[in-house]
């Protein structure tokens, strides 16, 4: 059975276009499941019902009109709890903003809001983005609706679960090493990261400035097109967002394989993938060959270093962007007597924050610290700087290159929790294009042995989505997956 | 070898509270990740640029024209502790001699 919350934005949209729906039963049915499932899933920190019936109610007047409807018009959308929303407080799943409610609107949710999308709920997440399972929420872990002793992924956990079990048509995350393709792997949806500044990080409440950039969740890869369209931009807030040309990005999603210059990354089917991971993952190439593409295979020589690149510039930047959370503006203050104010910012912040977001402040304090800049801060800069010339080099013979997205299918809740190292080998293939900025997708492409989906990452060139779309676009209908999680068939 | 790291001095660095515990167990998981992390040492010579953005951009400049900032009430609306129209705080000097 199919309710009007496990479709597609794209058929959703057909429907709300041709009159066999409105926009309220659209939200309706995103709410039921919301009811049925979350106290499970626990993928919302804060849920909208008044605004977004309100909202969706002017919109069925408004289409009534025969106005013209945008491709996200009526959808119901999750926004992760890191993207600021006027009026509707924004946590970041930390104590430190519990109850913070912001004066303005992300520049991401502005555009969604002002072309007619329909807010249900601010999602979970790791605490300011940092962490590979949702488990470092200050708010509790979300589960993952294909098994619920699971992780879903991180940190946009959240947004992915809140997709998978249809609460939401579409959902934004941010991906700053990983977190919307890792989760979106996980969980068995399709995950956007783009290209670094393609959309604008104006309300993004910032962990590694250089890194973080917004992402999407949809359950197929035209909606992760369509959606991609009405979000990127140049914004006038945002001095890093990209001032070029934005396509439509649906409109050469047919456009096939046939040709397309395929590199299978060599080093990405090493020690530590899952079996079950590999199999699926390989089996994808052979669809794209089978679909005329010419695969091969490619490298990236420094990939291996990308890891402990990473672990040293975001904490470095992370360190600096959170030293905003003081208790003198906003947020958390530590009660009591303080004997001066820096007394206080101490017991504020080591209060205010979790272990994980201290582990990464006090890593990147460490590594930007009097003596020990150029050996870490400074290396990881030059890491970064061959890993993009890698990057640059494998694009000359290939036009997309394809991995595991993550190396292993969902794991339980609690098992890597006590070893961050373990935990952060979860981002290896994700991380790097953080790192060079270039685009990749998350796109399911099968189950494990236990039942468990796998994620195919597909890559390409800076600013070149729409090769990314197509290729897997392609790869997506071939499949022809139906993906379902079993927490549904009990509905 | 685990990287020795003074987490007394970092955590003042940071201006972060930490317990006896949460010193322990830092001590021990950043010797760890900072061990892992110095392989960036391996690679990266001299002659490498070092990259601070994937898609630099510079002189990003904006008109030199007045816009509306946030009204006074509303930047006041989350302090903490307020007077007037000041955020309070506790004393931030010593008071004179």
């Amino acid at each position: 059975m199919s309710d009007l919350c496990d479709l597609t934005g794209a058929e959703l949209s057909a429907k709300l276009a041709a009159g066999e729906t409105n926009a309220v039963q659209i939200l309706e049915s995103c709410q039921a499941r919301v009811e049925a499932v979350d106290g499970e899933v626990g993928a919302f920190l804060t849920l909208t019902p008044q605004l977004a019936r309100e909202r969706a109610e002017e919109l069925d007047v408004y289409l009534s009109t025969g106005a013209p409807q945008s491709a996200v018009a009526g959808i119901p959308v999750g926004l992760k709890d890191v993207l600021t929303t006027n009026g509707i407080r924004t946590t970041c799943g930390s104590r430190i903003l519990e109850g913070y409610v912001p004066p303005y609107d992300s520049t991401a949710w502005s555009r969604l809001s002002g072309a007619g999308a329909v807010l249900v709920g601010k999602t979970n997440c790791d605490e300011f983005a940092m962490g590979s399972s949702n488990e470092n929420s200050a708010f509790g872990p979300v589960r993952n609706p294909w098994d619920l002793e699971r992780v879903p992924g991180g940190s946009s956990g959240g947004s992915a679960a809140a997709v998978a079990a249809g609460e939401v048509v579409w959902a934004l995350g941010t991906d700053t090493g990983g977190s919307v393709r890792q989760p979106a792997s996980l969980c068995g949806v399709v995950g956007l990261k783009p290209t670094y500044g393609r959309i604008s990080r104006y309300g993004l409440i910032a962990f590694a400035s250089s890194l973080d950039t917004v992402g999407t969740f949809t359950r197929s890869v035209r909606d992760s097109a369509s959606l991609l369209s009405e979000l990127a931009g140049w914004d006038p807030r945002d001095a890093t967002s990209i001032d070029a040309e934005v396509p439509d990005y649906a409109a050469g999603l047919e456009g096939g394989v046939r040709g397309l210059r395929v590199g299978v990354i060599a080093e990405a089917f090493g020690e530590g993938v899952a079996p079950g991971v590999s199999a699926s993952v390989r089996a994808a190439v052979d669809r794209l060959q089978a679909l005329g593409a010419e695969v091969g295979e490619a490298h990236l020589p420094h990939a291996e270093y990308a890891l402990s690149a990473y672990y040293l510039i975001a904490p470095s930047e992370a360190s600096s962007n959170l030293a905003r959370y003081d208790g003198v503006r906003y947020g958390y203050r530590a009660p009591g007597e303080h004997a001066d104010s820096v007394e206080m910012m101490f017991a504020t912040r080591g209060r205010g924050f979790g272990p994980e977001v201290k582990r990464r402040i006090m890593l990147g304090t460490y590594a930007l610290s009097a003596g020990y800049y150029e050996a870490y801060y400074g290396q990881a800069q030059k890491v970064r700087t061959l890993i993009i010339r890698d990057y640059e080099a494998a694009f000359e013979g290939f036009d997309v290159l394809v991995s595991p997205t993550s190396p292993t299918t969902a794991f339980r809740i609690g098992e890597k929790a006590d070893d961050p190292m373990a935990m952060y080998l979860n981002d290896i293939f994700t991380i790097p294009a953080n790192l060079a900025g270039v685009p990749a997708i998350s796109v399911p492409c099968g189950l494990d042995e236990a039942g468990l989906p796998v994620g195919v990452q597909l890559t390409a060139p800076v600013l070149d989505e729409q090769t990314l779309f197509r290729a897997a676009h392609a790869l997506e209908s071939d499949l022809g997956l139906e993906l379902r999680p079993p927490i549904l068939a009990e509905l | 070898m685990p990287v020795e790291i003074d987490i007394e001095h970092v955590a003042r660095l940071a201006r972060l509270n930490l317990t006896d515990e949460e010193r322990a167990r830092l001590h021990d998981q950043l010797g760890v990740i900072l061990e892992h992390a110095a392989k960036v040492g391996e690679v990266a010579a001299a002659d490498v640029p070092p990259t601070a953005s994937p898609i630099p951009r510079s002189n990003v400049f904006r008109d030199d024209s007045p816009e509306p900032s946030l009204p006074l009430d509303e930047s006041l609306r989350h302090a903490p502790e307020r007077q007037g129209d000041r955020f309070k705080v506790p004393r931030i000097a010593e008071t004179g001699s």
